[in-house]
Formats: structure tokens, sequence, C-alpha cells
């Protein structure tokens, strides 16, 4: 049967393809991390994490400001996201109507902005009426693109909470706002902290939204009223600049930043599995 | 009770809050563009003439060039998200392999732009270079190829966790009653799963193509940074995010800035149209 | 003297390890006749049919040992492919697919495996396979609409006429009717007992009485084994084994 042994090699090639397309998928991300430690680790020692950078042509320097900035911008927005999205979390999660429809539509909307538009929308908010670059600005643009992952891993979270635990509360004569505080909102306490690890992680590798709103300093700043560099922008500016040495710190600051990245994406693993055999 | 009451009524006004805020983006992103709007009108969109010197600004080089990078980039990494979401949704649903296979791709996703744009800068420009040397086009080693393939890369995860969730929830007796009329596997996948799972799949490639249309910083590392439609791959170019990007902080004149706001402002309209007529293709060829 | 179409030789079966759920079947089955095979729960009456168009081995980690002979060859030796275009199988739950009209459902068979029929073919197979299954006039003028809101009783013999449009040898029936209300059984029955003249029947049930209503042969399973195995009349009026006459007056479900 000619057709059967045809269809039969056709079957074994098919899934030898979709494994093959999919090891390869990930021969980039190998590429990447290696030549990143290959490179960056040659500049990696205690000094690197806190001096500053030292001018184009000197050997040396560190990623301080960088780090201090990202630190700072990564705290703003999250004053700034976290009340907000976990309070819209909540609405999502205990209305349904359609006007909970057409938000849930924004929020998807809000999601995929490109980032560049958050550096817009905060530089006509804070930049102009300021005057100057800050990190107040650099973090406000931060906080609307951690908004949406806040507001639905809340609403994701809250939705999963089984309907009994409330019932007990409710049936015990409480009402919903201490039901909310003292029995939702503990027990959705890990999927809401991994909403927002997701949303830190995110935005700590991001530059777009900072290149004319936080803009960078070459000093650390506490200020949240001045500009304030962050550890993409540095590498960012630095890598794309002519100098080696700085070249060489943008490679340093490449591994610091995949290093944070991956702590966060492994550390999540392992918060939301130990959350997911909690409940 | 009154406190619940309180409470549900604050809950409410954040809810319209929320609102009030996606609008004030659009009025914000429309007053900034105002100017531009008033001076360029409909000629913003179709003028190819870029030139701050002179005061002239038209969108459409970059119009050209975030859709010429966003769909080759989909283009190429189609297969590869499909293969993973394949992989990990049919083929190897369980074991220690499909683990490892899932941790890569989800780091994949989590690789900030601005390093993929330095491995770019480092790695695939000179490869680029090389090839265009050897086919005899002039050797920028950046340009719209080369963006696409970096953006291809980044945007392999996106498409593939959707479309693999929605894979795995195919409901077995439909794949067992394929088995039973005599299909190999490649028959159920092309018949039964990839059709059933259509809608879903489809999200996830929007998701993907969302994913390479605003991506600015990779984007603005690679792209050659040319305010000119492309002519051809190899041609350098520039996307809408990647020239705000560019000239934002150097844009001394109002109108300059307000031009590169009002591309800012396109941005937004054409995200939100993505969205809205994603979600009809959605809902119509989801399986009930 | 009635023919035998399909005889199991030793065989044993598996889903993990050496954990047999099937032990030492041996018995035949009659052409053009419908075998119920009967038992409690977990007896191994679906693992058995599963073997029989080798759907038990798709499942990871499962295992089969023996032989199978449908008329002279073991199926083991053949494809599986080729298998299941010959034995064909109704499971438990109408399971027709949501992506296709009523028509293409019927030759899904054909669609999936990619065979190319003429327009007149394909309406004269879709037309033979919803009348062997009682379907024809119900859905005659609503062939190109989804199958999916049809009731449950018309969507299971639509995989009837699904499973028949591949003109099989033997049709399997994995408990066809447990998720049906009487009157659907009753129809199902029915058509059975009629197409059992073009395809030979196995009918898993867990319902006695369906198969002392329409079945010729019945094998009774107990934990893994063939207890009994005789023509239904008999066995239902004097069973020889103590575990039959005990599961037939009801001592255990």
């Amino acid at each position: 049967m000619n057709s059967l042994r045809f269809k039969i090699i056709k079957d074994k090639v098919f899934e030898i393809f979709v494994i093959f397309l999919s090891f390869l998928s990930v021969v980039p991300l190998f590429i990447i991390l290696f030549q990143i430690f290959i490179k960056g680790i040659k500049v990696i020692n205690f000094e690197f994490f806190v001096s500053l950078p030292s001018p184009p042509g000197e050997k040396g320097g560190g990623i301080l400001n960088a780090l201090t900035g990202t630190l700072i911008l990564i705290l703003i927005s999250l004053i700034l996201s976290i009340p907000f999205g976990v309070m819209i979390g909540i609405f999502l999660a205990e209305f349904k109507n359609r006007f909970t429809d057409l938000l849930k539509d924004f929020v998807n909307i809000l999601q995929s902005l490109p980032s560049i538009v958050m550096g817009i929308l905060a530089y006509i908010w804070v930049v102009k009426p300021v005057g100057h670059f800050s990190a107040l600005s650099g973090g406000v643009a931060l906080s609307l693109m951690m908004l949406p992952l806040i507001i639905k891993s809340t609403e994701e979270t809250l939705k999963m909470i089984p309907f009994t635990l409330k019932e007990a509360s409710f049936a015990l004569g409480a009402s919903y706002v201490s039901t909310l505080w003292r029995v939702i909102l503990p027990a959705s306490a890990g999927g809401i902290l991994s909403g927002v690890l997701i949303g830190v992680s995110r935005i700590a590798g991001e530059t777009a939204p900072l290149l004319f709103t936080a803009f960078g300093n070459p000093f650390v700043n506490l200020n949240p009223l001045k500009p304030v560099e962050s550890l993409p922008l540095l590498i960012f500016k630095y890598a794309m600049s002519p100098y080696e040495n700085w070249q060489q710190i943008a490679w340093g600051g490449s591994l610091v930043l995949i290093c944070i990245v991956l702590f966060f994406n492994i550390g999540l693993k392992f918060l939301v599995e130990k959350w997911i055999q909690k409940s | 009770m009154k406190k619940d009451k309180l409470f549900f009524s604050v809950l409410w006004i954040t809810g319209f809050l929320f609102v009030f805020l996606f609008i004030l983006i659009f009025f914000s992103l429309l007053k900034e563009s105002f100017l531009s709007i008033k001076s360029f009108g409909i000629s913003f969109l179709t003028s190819s003439e870029w030139d701050p010197v002179a005061e002239k600004f038209g969108m459409l080089p970059f119009l050209v060039g975030t859709l010429f990078t966003s769909f080759l980039s989909l283009l190429i990494s189609l297969p590869f998200s499909m293969a993973i979401a394949l992989f990990l949704g049919e083929y190897f649903k369980t074991g220690s392999i499909s683990k490892i296979l899932s941790y890569a791709t989800d780091l994949l996703a989590g690789i900030p732009s601005v390093i993929y744009g330095f491995w770019g800068i480092y790695l695939l420009v000179p490869i680029i270079r090389k090839l265009e040397m050897k086919i005899g086009v002039p050797p920028y080693g950046v340009g719209i190829l080369t963006a696409s393939l970096v953006l291809s890369v980044m945007i392999i995860p996106y498409a593939s966790s959707i479309a693999r969730e929605i894979i795995k929830l195919v409901p077995q007796d439909l794949v067992e009653a394929g088995y039973s009329l005599g299909s190999t596997r490649y028959e159920v996948i092309k018949k039964i799963i990839i059709p059933y799972s259509f809608s879903g799949i489809f999200a996830g490639i929007l998701l993907s193509f969302g994913r390479a249309f605003g991506e600015t910083m990779a984007v603005t590392m690679v792209i050659g940074n040319y305010n000119f439609l492309p002519k051809s791959i190899f041609s350098p170019g520039n996307t809408m995010a990647s020239v705000i990007a560019n000239e934002f902080t150097e844009a001394t004149k109002d109108i300059h800035l307000s031009s590169l706001i009002h591309i800012g402002l396109w941005l937004f309209v054409i995200t939100f149209f993505i969205n809205y007529l994603g979600n009809l293709v959605i809902k119509k060829y989801k399986v009930k | 003297m009635d023919t035998k179409i399909l005889k199991t030789v030793n065989l044993y079966a598996s889903y993990t390890d050496n954990n047999w759920v099937l032990k030492d079947i041996n018995f035949s089955i009659y052409k053009n006749k419908i075998t119920a095979i009967m038992g409690p729960s977990g007896c191994g009456k679906s693992t058995l049919i599963r073997c029989i168009n080798r759907m038990h081995e798709v499942i990871p980690g499962a295992k089969v040992k023996g032989k199978i002979y449908l008329r002279d060859i073991n199926i083991y030796e053949m494809h599986p492919i080729v298998v299941r275009r010959k034995i064909g199988m109704v499971f438990q739950r109408p399971n027709p697919f949501p992506m296709m009209s009523i028509y293409n459902n019927v030759i899904a068979g054909y669609i999936l495996t990619g065979i190319k029929l003429k327009k007149e073919e394909k309406d004269r197979i879709v037309e033979d396979s919803l009348k062997k299954a009682f379907l024809w006039d119900e859905v005659k003028d609503i062939l190109h609409r989804r199958g999916t809101f049809l009731s449950g009783g018309q969507q299971q013999r639509l995989c009837i006429a699904r499973a028949l449009a591949m003109k099989p040898e033997i049709l399997l029936l994995d408990e066809p009717t447990s998720a049906l209300d009487p009157k659907a059984t009753r129809m199902i029955e029915e058509l059975l007992i009629e197409l059992k003249r073009d395809v030979t029947i196995i009918l898993v049930t867990h319902n006695q009485s369906q198969a002392g209503r329409i079945s010729d042969y019945t094998a009774f399973l107990y934990l893994g084994e063939l207890i009994e195995y005789a023509e239904t009349e008999r066995i239902f009026t004097v069973p020889k084994h103590p575990k039959t006459q005990e599961y037939l007056s009801g001592k255990f479900g």
C-alpha cells in the first residue's frame, strides 16, 4: 500500500520537524546567555556594584547609579500601581456587567500598548509641567505598564478563591469588607504577589519608557524629582557608545540584569508552585 | 451593610477612574499632537518626507517600517512558535524534557529587549553584513532584515504559550475519535486539533504580532535609524516606535515634538484596532 | 454453523508495567452477530475492545501481550491505521466533530485520512451511512449545519454513521447508550439489530437487559478474566459459572 507508507513517513517526518524546530528555537537563548556570561564576567567584582561608571576611556567603573536608580523606579511604580491595580482587580472579580466588560477591554488595550507610548504620556503629564526629567516621571511610565498585570493577577486570583470560603465568613455574619480583608485577600496574597513579581521583572528590564522621563544620571540620585539612571537605560547608552570601557560596563550590566531576570523567573516558579500547593 | 455599601461605591469609583485614565491617555496624546495634525492633516499618513530642518513631517516611512518588520518577524517566528506549542501541548505533554523546554521558552520571553538589541548588534549584524557582501547589496549589517530576525526570536514565546494551552484543551474524545477512524497523529493534529483550537491560536498570533509591532529598543539598536521608505529587506529604516526613541530627546522644535507624539497617537489608535478586530475574529471562530 | 471473524489468543493488557487488567483472554467473535461483553465496572471490558482496534496502545505506558486474529491475520502484524479502518468504534459519549457539518462528520474518516472522493460518491456514502444509522430522515435537509445542536441520541447515531462510512467489517461500541435516555437507547438497539446483517457487532454494556435483548452471544468478564462465553440465550437462562450467576442476579454491579 504505497499511500499508507507515504502517510506513515509523512507522520514521522512531521514529528521530527516539530522536535527539531522546538529545540532550534531555544538555541538563541543559550547563545545570548553564553555570550553575556563570557563577556560580562570579566568586569564583575565587588567594585562593579558599588562604584559609578568611569568617564569614557578610563578603565573600570561600575553600575551603582543604575542599580539604585532601578530600585527607586521600581519603588515609585509599585506605590502608584498596587493600590489602584488591586482595587480594580477586586472590582472586576466581584462584578460582572457591560461596564466591567468594557473595563476589561481597556485593560487589555493598555497592556498591549507599546511601552514607548507610556514614556510619551509620562512626559506630557510629569516632565512638561515640572520642567525637567525625573525619577517620578519614569515611575509613572512604568506604573502604567504594571497596572494591567496587577489588575489581571488580582482578578484571576480572586476568582479562584472557592466560594465556600466566602460563604463560611458570610454565614458567621461578617460583612463583605471584613471578609475581603480577613479571608479573601490573605488567601489571595500569594497570587497577587506573584503578579507583582512578574510585573517587577518586566519593568526592571524596560528601557523605552525611560528614555525621556527618567532620562539617566551619571551619579547616584535618590531624589524622585531629579533624573535617575536605570540598568537597562545604562546598557542601552553604553552599548551604543564607541568607548571600549563603556561597552565593557554594558556587558557587565547585562550580566547583572540577566541574573536579576533569571532570579525572578525561577524564584517566581517556586512561589507559584508553593502557593498552588497551599490551596 | 453600610460599610459594604461604602466600599462598593469606592470600587465603582475606581472603575470609573480607570476609564477616565484611559480617556485621559487618548486626549493627552491628541492635544499634544494637535499642532502636527493641524499642520499636515491627512498628508501625515501619506507623506514619506520626514525633514526636521524644513519642518515637514510625514509618517509613511515609519508605518511601512513597522508593518514590514512586524509581519516579517511574525512569518519567521510562526513555525517555531507552533512547533513548540505542538511539542509541549501534544507530543510531550509531561516529562522532564518538556519542563526544560517550557522553562527555556519562558526565559526567552523574560530577556529584556535591550539585551536582545545588544546581542543583535554584536552577533547578528556582522553576520548579515557578510551575507550582504556575498549577495552584492550595500553591507549595512543593520536594517529591516536584522531587526525582523531579532524580533522573531523575541516573539516566539508569545504565540507558543497561548497556542500550547489551547491545544492541551482539545477534548480527548475528539482526538480518540480521530484515531479510531484510522488517522495518523499528523492527520489528527492537522484536521482536528488545529481547527478546533484555531480561535485560541489566532489570539496567540495576535499577541506575538502586537509585541513585534510595539517593540522599541531591540529594533532601535539594529534597524539603522534611516528616515526614508525602506526599499528592500536589506535596507535600513525606522519604525514608528524607533523614530520616537531616536529623536524625542533631540527634538527642539515644537512641530517636531508634536509630530513624534502624533506618531505615538497613531500607535495608540492602531493598537486599539488590532485589539478590537482580533477579538472579533476570536469570537467568530471559537468552538462552543 | 456460525463463522468466526475474530479470535483472541492469550490476550493480556495492562496500563502500567505488568499490572495486567486483562488476563489470558481466549475467545472468538462470530460474523454478522451481535456479541455483548458485560461485567462489573473495572472488569476490563472497555480495555478489551480497545485492544481489538489497537486503541489501547495509544495510551502512554500501556502494554499488550498475545494475538488477535482478524480472519487469518494477526492485527498486531498489521499497521494500526489499517486495523482501525477495518474495525470501527463508537464511544460512550457521543463525540461528533464540532467544527464540521453533519455531512462532513459522516465522511470525516475520509477527510481526516486525506482520501479524495468525487461528490457523487460522497453523497452516496453519506446517505447510505445515515440511513443505516436511522438518522437520514431527521437530518437530510440540514446536512450542512453543524452537528453539535443535535440531541444526544441523534449525535450518537451520527457517530455510528461516521464509523459505518468507512465500511468496517466489525463495529465496536463502548456502552453506546449509557449516556442516553430510554427512547434514544431503544432506537439504537433497533438499528444495531438491523445493522448486523452488514457488520459484525461487538457491544460493551453494563446493562444486562440490553445484552439480553439484542445480543446473540455474550461474554462475561470479571476482574480481567473471561469467566463465561456462550449464546446469550443460554448464558441468561442456565449460566454455568457461579460468578456469572451472581452477576446476573444483581449481586454485584
